[in-house]
């Protein structure tokens, strides 16, 4: 602490430097306190989430009729039989690896086209008007998704398919990779930018087109943050819950090809959870299927910040 | 400025227009266009369907939008009259929770950003912010139906439900504040401190003051998700109908149970009987409109703070 | 601005928006207790609906929160203790009434509101006009045989793959409890169905597709399909699903509504169930397209 006193410095005397106010600094350590709360509150949040669904959850696993293997591969879901009640998640598995695979494959090469696109074909003003299109196509609510697939899309799907049903793999498919490709667009449009102009520099003085540019040194150069993007559209894909609800069909089966109907892990939940008396073997294994759900999003998460961390560490 | 524009010095589609002169210049120039082409293909490919969906959403519910469908209470078993209830809840859902997560969110970036040296502990944070930004919303109604419903005793209310809206959007702040905070230039900072000013105090004269506009661009920007979100309501706090007197202002209190627009355009859809074809189509382009309304309102404040700004 | 007048003008703005949040969140005058929670069966959620939207007439003050979920989720509530009625289309199983108890110290007390016939739909260019509960079973049972129309003898028009598209309801609905303990002799449906939210779901789905066969409350029927009659027996008189044939039990998928409460109900909620077992109440119920009590419930402004 400056001593409040002037203390002579070589010839001259220097001023007391005035002490803060013991008020002030109790303020500011206040304020700090909350700040350091606050900042730790993103992990008190995640653990409590999944503490929560893990504690709702754990009771069944260790009861005796529980079986594992028939929860993970079996396809007979009835959990309010009155004869037999067995809890296999089998369908409801392919169901969502179905719609979200179907939805990756056409969001993919088209949000990868359309964030290579945005990132190196277009003037500035082209790219802000593209951008701002992209995060109003990011901003439709799930519900209103969910609305489009069952009346609009359903429709166009019985006209011009052998479909019997709207409602199924395909215009699950479609919806979902409606959803995903602006978070692909997004990040890959980031994942581009991060490149240095020195590796396009060096292109076109070689002599590349723009094509060689983008397949032979952009792609390979940007593949992590692409990675990322990708998986971070996986991400959304396989969480969505209400799109998938009223686009799929809501059938416990495994699907024959995309016209069949399937149902989600999340539509599943969303579905039965209302009914199941809260510490019941359902409430409970539905709260399983809760983590199974929170497992698999917390995988896609972590690799895609893994591949990342890895960019940047280049 | 991208790499496209910079390159002035080239053609009018990137290459260089001397090299139009050879076989091998006019391939390349062809494969350019190509590429371009393709490209171009790709993003409209994906535009095309926003563009028709919202167009269609408009047509089909042209008959039944106006004012009045705003304004009114629902009636005749909600196949008449308008969607106030549903409204109004939105927008009580969306406020209490923003007023909720958003002081924590902002707090926590400051913390990240200005106060957090890189230890474990603090890339565990960042991985937590991440892992919580991509939960799923069904499971951030498990968890909320546990935690504030049952466990916090809070019943299904509007409580219970703005509070999982708060959980939700709470990653999203915390990650737009961090970027609006690490924009300020260090140099601002160093500044502070040279006269001797403490880190909070440095933080609140001018590091928040200048972060301003990017933070509340990123709030509002978690308006249209909260305002979308049905899974977290529906379990926790929202219902099919709730009678409201109409001209209501300020109909619920936060122990009650309140319409949503979300929920309701999903009832509308799957249990209403009888409804007019345009009143789904017309809560759509309510809900719809008034996110991307909100959203707009966002990027233009963004835009225009960013003309403003004097580094 | 100097720079206390600018600490003035700041707190008063905090102030004023505290205010206007405190307000906004309910930090007002509040008339005690005023609002039924009523959860439970999608099959009554129209009318109940109906009912909370007329009582808001009757008693301005009281509101009724109504959700849908099925009469499972209804039934639910009422084990937790979180509702005040539950609407249920079946009757509550004895195991469930047990947690009630257990649960909340009450026993839930039923009120039977009225009844609905549980109509099967299939489009309105199918031919088929009567179906046995054998060919039901077959059509939706876990050992079913029947997978397409051709098995009917019937050629659908429309149907491209001559499948027939099963449409369900999801496990929480009571509609499926009810077909399944009444139809199915409590086996169960086979997997594959498509399992929909709610009562009107089905007949859109049903209306705009030419395959399928589904079943749900006949108040919710439409021009796009039609109702079978249905015969327990092959060889017995089938029936249409009619108000009369309901009150009659000649149809034999008619099924009661049920409203449960906690233990014997008092105020508000006594209040509400009163005016629901009224005149007034069967009224609204009858226009809803369900059966009321009796004839004369309902009847006195005919």
């Amino acid at each position: 602490m400056t001593p409040a006193h002037p203390v002579p410095v070589g010839d001259v005397a220097l001023p007391a430097r005035p002490r803060r106010s013991r008020w002030s600094l109790g303020v500011e350590w206040i304020i700090e306190s909350a700040v350091r709360l606050s900042g730790v509150s993103a992990i008190i949040f995640v653990l409590a989430i999944f503490a929560f669904i893990f504690r709702e959850a754990a009771p069944v696993l260790v009861s005796e009729q529980f079986d594992p293997l028939e929860f993970l591969f079996s396809v007979q879901w009835y959990p309010t039989s009155a004869v037999d009640i067995r809890y296999g998640t089998l369908a409801l598995t392919v169901g969502t690896v179905s719609v979200t695979l179907l939805a990756m494959v056409l969001a993919v090469p088209f949000g990868l086209g359309a964030a290579i696109f945005v990132s190196e074909f277009c003037g500035r003003r082209t790219k802000e008007a593209l951008k701002i299109v992209i995060e109003l196509l990011a901003a439709i609510p799930s519900v209103v998704w969910g609305f489009i697939g069952l009346t609009v899309l359903s429709r166009l799907v019985v006209e011009h398919t052998s479909a019997p049903v709207g409602v199924n793999v395909l215009n699950g498919g479609i919806i979902l990779a409606l959803m995903s490709v602006p978070i692909i667009v997004s990040i890959g449009e980031d994942a581009l930018k991060a490149v240095p102009d020195s590796y396009r520099e060096a292109a076109i003085a070689m002599g590349a087109t723009r094509w060689q540019l983008v397949f032979r040194v952009l792609l390979p150069a940007a593949k992590n943050g692409l990675l990322a993007a990708v998986l971070l559209g996986t991400g959304r894909a396989v969480g969505e819950t209400m799109a998938v609800l009223m686009a799929t069909g809501h059938a416990v089966q495994i699907p024959d090809g995309i016209l069949d109907s399937v149902r989600t892990l999340t539509a599943n939940i969303a579905a039965e959870l209302g009914e199941a008396p809260a510490g019941s073997d359902h409430y409970r294994i539905l709260f399983l299927t809760g983590v199974q759900l929170f497992a698999i999003t917390f995988a896609v998460n972590l690799a895609a910040d893994l591949v990342i961390r890895g960019t940047k560490r280049k | 400025m991208s790499f496209a524009a910079a390159s002035g010095s080239l053609g009018p589609q990137g290459t260089p227009a001397l090299f139009s002169e050879t076989a091998f210049g006019r391939r390349m120039v062809r494969h350019e266009a190509v590429a371009r082409g393709v490209f171009l293909a790709m993003t409209l490919f994906m535009i095309a369907p926003l563009v028709a969906i919202v167009t269609h959403l408009i047509v089909e519910a042209w008959p039944a939008l106006s004012l009045e469908f705003l304004l009114d209470v629902p009636r005749d078993r909600m196949t008449a009259g308008g969607i106030w209830p549903a409204f109004i809840g939105t927008i009580y859902l969306v406020v209490i929770s923003l007023t909720v997560a958003a002081p924590i969110g902002v707090l926590a970036a400051v913390y990240l950003n200005e106060y957090a040296k890189d230890t474990w502990f603090n890339r565990i944070i960042n991985l937590a912010v991440i892992n919580l930004a991509g939960v799923p919303s069904i499971v951030h109604a498990l968890f909320g139906l546990g935690a504030f419903v049952y466990a916090a005793r809070f019943g299904y209310s509007v409580m219970a439900a703005s509070l999982t809206l708060a959980v939700m959007t709470l990653p999203v702040i915390i990650a737009s504040t961090r970027e609006a905070l690490a924009a300020v230039p260090m140099a601002f900072r160093e500044a502070c401190w040279n006269v001797g000013a403490s880190r909070w105090q440095t933080i609140r004269g001018v590091v928040l003051p200048n972060s301003v506009s990017g933070i509340l661009t990123g709030v509002i920007l978690q308006v249209s998700r909260a305002a979308g979100e049905t899974a977290p309501v529906m379990f926790t706090g929202a219902v099919l109908f709730k009678a409201v007197e109409r001209g209501t202002l300020l109909p619920y209190y936060l122990d009650d149970q309140c319409m949503a627009l979300s929920m309701h355009l999903y009832v509308l859809t799957t249990q209403v009987p009888n409804v007019p074809e345009a009143v789904p189509y017309a809560t759509a382009v309510v809900l719809l409109g008034s996110v991307l309304l909100v959203n707009g309102l966002a990027i233009g404040l963004r835009v225009w703070l960013r003309t403003r700004k004097r580094w | 601005m100097t720079t206390s007048a600018r600490a003035v003008v700041h707190t008063g703005v905090w102030v004023c928006l505290s205010a206007c949040l405190g307000a906004f969140a309910g930090c007002r005058p509040h008339a005690e207790g005023a609002a039924i929670q009523n959860k439970g069966s999608d099959t009554m959620v129209s009318v109940a609906q109906a009912w909370a939207e007329a009582y808001q007439k009757v008693v301005p003050g009281v509101a009724v929160e109504v959700s849908g979920g099925g009469s499972g989720t209804g039934i639910a509530s009422l084990i937790r203790g979180t509702v005040h009625i539950a609407n249920a289309s079946r009757d509550i199983k004895p195991a469930e009434a047990a947690q009630v108890l257990h649960n909340t110290g009450k026993e839930p007390k039923d009120f039977k509101v009225g009844y609905d016939a549980l109509a099967v739909f299939v489009h309105r260019l199918n031919p088929l006009e009567a179906i046995t509960f054998e060919q039901l079973a077959g059509i939706y049972r876990e050992d079913g045989a029947f997978t397409h129309w051709g098995q009917f003898g019937l050629s659908v028009p429309g149907c491209k793959r001559d499948e027939i598209v099963r449409v369900s309801r999801q496990s929480s609905s009571g509609t499926y409890e009810f077909f399944r303990e009444r139809v199915l002799s409590n086996r169960d449906f086979k997997l594959g169905s498509l399992d929909l939210n709610g009562s009107k779901e089905v007949v859109e789905l049903v209306a705009n597709t030419p395959c399928a066969i589904g079943y749900s409350g006949m108040g919710y029927a439409t021009s796009g399909v039609k109702m079978l009659k249905v015969a327990m027996r092959a060889g017995e008189p089938a029936y249409a699903p009619t108000v009369e044939a309901t009150w009659q039990q000649t149809y034999p998928i008619a099924r009661s509504l049920h409203m449960y409460t906690l233990g014997e109900p008092t105020g508000i909620v006594r209040d509400y169930l009163d005016w629901v077992l009224s005149n007034a109440g069967q009224r609204i119920l009858e226009e809803s397209g369900y059966v009321p009590l009796s004839r004369d419930a309902g009847a006195e402004r005919r």
